[in-house]
């Protein structure tokens, strides 16, 4: 244990995801160490990115106004929309330039035991948006690991009521893994390859 | 002894780092056991599925300091994947994992409590029976080897009989931990059909063939019984219990 105040900002970066208690402490004395306008800057930026960074109201993802770039751009496919859990899936997507449709985040995948239920994720806001446009097709491209599975499995049910065809990335992602690992040519193939489920 | 080896079913997992994950599992000799799966996020990795939530394996741990490595899996019951493709199945095995989390520990050895959690998961990744029944009938036998066994079958005040023994409603109070005679009952007890407690004992019982034999209303009393119970019991409930039916 720290003293005050540093104890608090290693206690703060250990909250963040993906970071243990060793690498909370070495980022802390990192910025203990570092030039002031280094962290200045970092400081700045946090709080401008908690001030400037919203959701995209029609897809989820994250955006500066409205619309995402994504959902403003009138030359992609509004006729497909592609469901994934978290704003990194799309630029994992976007990479591999097979996709020219539009996105639809979740914000996660349905974890009972970690609380969260199908009403903790954009879901209803994914039926709506179902309704009111005209829609060819619906890719489920959860992550290829149990949650995501389920939540895929969930959604097609749901999805069975708007007779809407569904189709889920199959071949080449083995299970377990993130959709964010996923090379650009094997999550391309996975595009290409897509089944449809209902 | 800086390597061992467990049978473990795995009960939940979390992100770790970049790639890793801390995998949470109830093992065969060993009762709780945490440890790191190095890699297992990138799609590439060794472990594939086999250390995805209610996935029975053949696990080598290496000892580290904090939290052991998982060194080596072999797949023993490859049930997530039929779990994953029902929801009611995956909301079911949801309640059965973070019950088995919270009634072990990681210092006691849970031999019985091991085999009641693959056996369950066992069955309904086959579907043998309706998932809501299979989770009914696991919660109250894992409570059962916890310590809290229920009693259906006479007063569990007076050990007398019951109006259900002649086909009447008979009280049934979770406090008390099952059936209670009219004489002894607390005024105002929740009283149930003679059907929904023989219900309660088949399931208790592991009876399949007579539990499936009752309709959906007695079942959904026997659920509110046994959601009762569990929540009555294990101290802060299970979250999982909100979801699915
Ligand atoms: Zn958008
Ligand atoms: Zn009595």
């Amino acid at each position: 244990m720290y003293e005050g105040i540093i104890q608090d900002l290693i206690d703060e970066f250990g909250r963040l995801p993906g970071i243990g208690p060793k690498s909370a402490q070495r980022i802390t004395f990192h910025i203990v160490q570092s030039q002031s306008a280094d962290v200045t800057r970092l400081a700045e930026l946090l709080a401008t990115v908690r001030e400037r960074v919203r959701f995209c109201t029609q897809c989820g993802n994250v955006s500066e106004q409205e619309l995402c770039s994504i959902c403003r751009d009138a030359r992609r496919d509004a006729g497909l929309i592609c469901v994934v859990e978290e704003p990194k899936d799309v630029v994992a997507i976007e990479r591999t330039r097979q996709f020219r449709g539009l996105y639809h985040v979740l914000g996660g995948a349905i974890s009972p035991i970690d609380g969260v239920g199908p009403d903790d994720l954009n879901i209803t806001q994914l039926m709506r948006r179902l309704a009111d446009t005209e829609v060819r097709e619906v890719i489920l491209a959860t992550d290829p690991n149990l949650e995501g599975e389920a939540t895929a499995t969930y959604l097609t049910r749901l999805l069975k009521t708007l007779e809407v065809p569904v189709s889920r990335l199959a071949s080449g992602l083995p299970v377990g893994g993130d959709l964010e690992f996923a090379d650009e040519i094997t999550l391309g193939r996975a595009f290409e390859g897509r089944l449809t489920v209902s | 002894m800086p390597l061992y080896r467990d049978e473990a079913v795995v009960l939940r997992t979390h992100k770790l780092g970049e790639s890793d994950r801390i995998v949470t599992m109830l093992s065969r000799d060993r009762g709780q056991i945490r440890a790191v799966a190095k890699g297992v996020r990138r799609t590439a990795s060794k472990f594939g599925a086999r250390l995805e939530p209610f996935m029975v394996a053949d696990i080598q741990f290496f000892e580290g300091r904090t939290l052991d490595t998982i060194t080596q899996a072999e797949t023993l019951g490859a049930y997530g994947g039929n779990i994953a493709a029902d929801f009611d199945r995956y909301a079911v095995a949801n309640v059965m994992v973070e019950t088995a989390e919270r009634l072990t520990t990681e210092d006691e050895p849970a031999r019985q409590q091991y085999l009641l959690l693959v056996g369950a998961l066992r069955s309904l990744a086959r579907g043998e029976h309706p998932p809501g029944l299979t989770r009914d009938s696991y919660l109250l036998r894992a409570l059962s080897l916890a310590g809290w066994a229920p009693n259906f079958s006479e007063c569990v005040r007076c050990g007398g009989e019951l109006p259900a023994a002649h086909g009447g409603g008979t009280a049934l109070v979770v406090q008390l931990g099952g059936t209670v005679c009219d004489a002894c009952a607390p005024p105002g007890s929740p009283r149930m059909s003679a059907e929904t407690i023989a219900l309660l004992g088949t399931l208790l019982a592991g009876e399949w063939g007579r539990a499936k034999a009752h309709g959906e209303g007695t079942r959904a009393q026997a659920r509110g019984f046994v959601s009762a119970y569990t929540q009555w019991h294990i101290e802060r409930g299970i979250r999982s219990l909100r979801y699915g039916h």
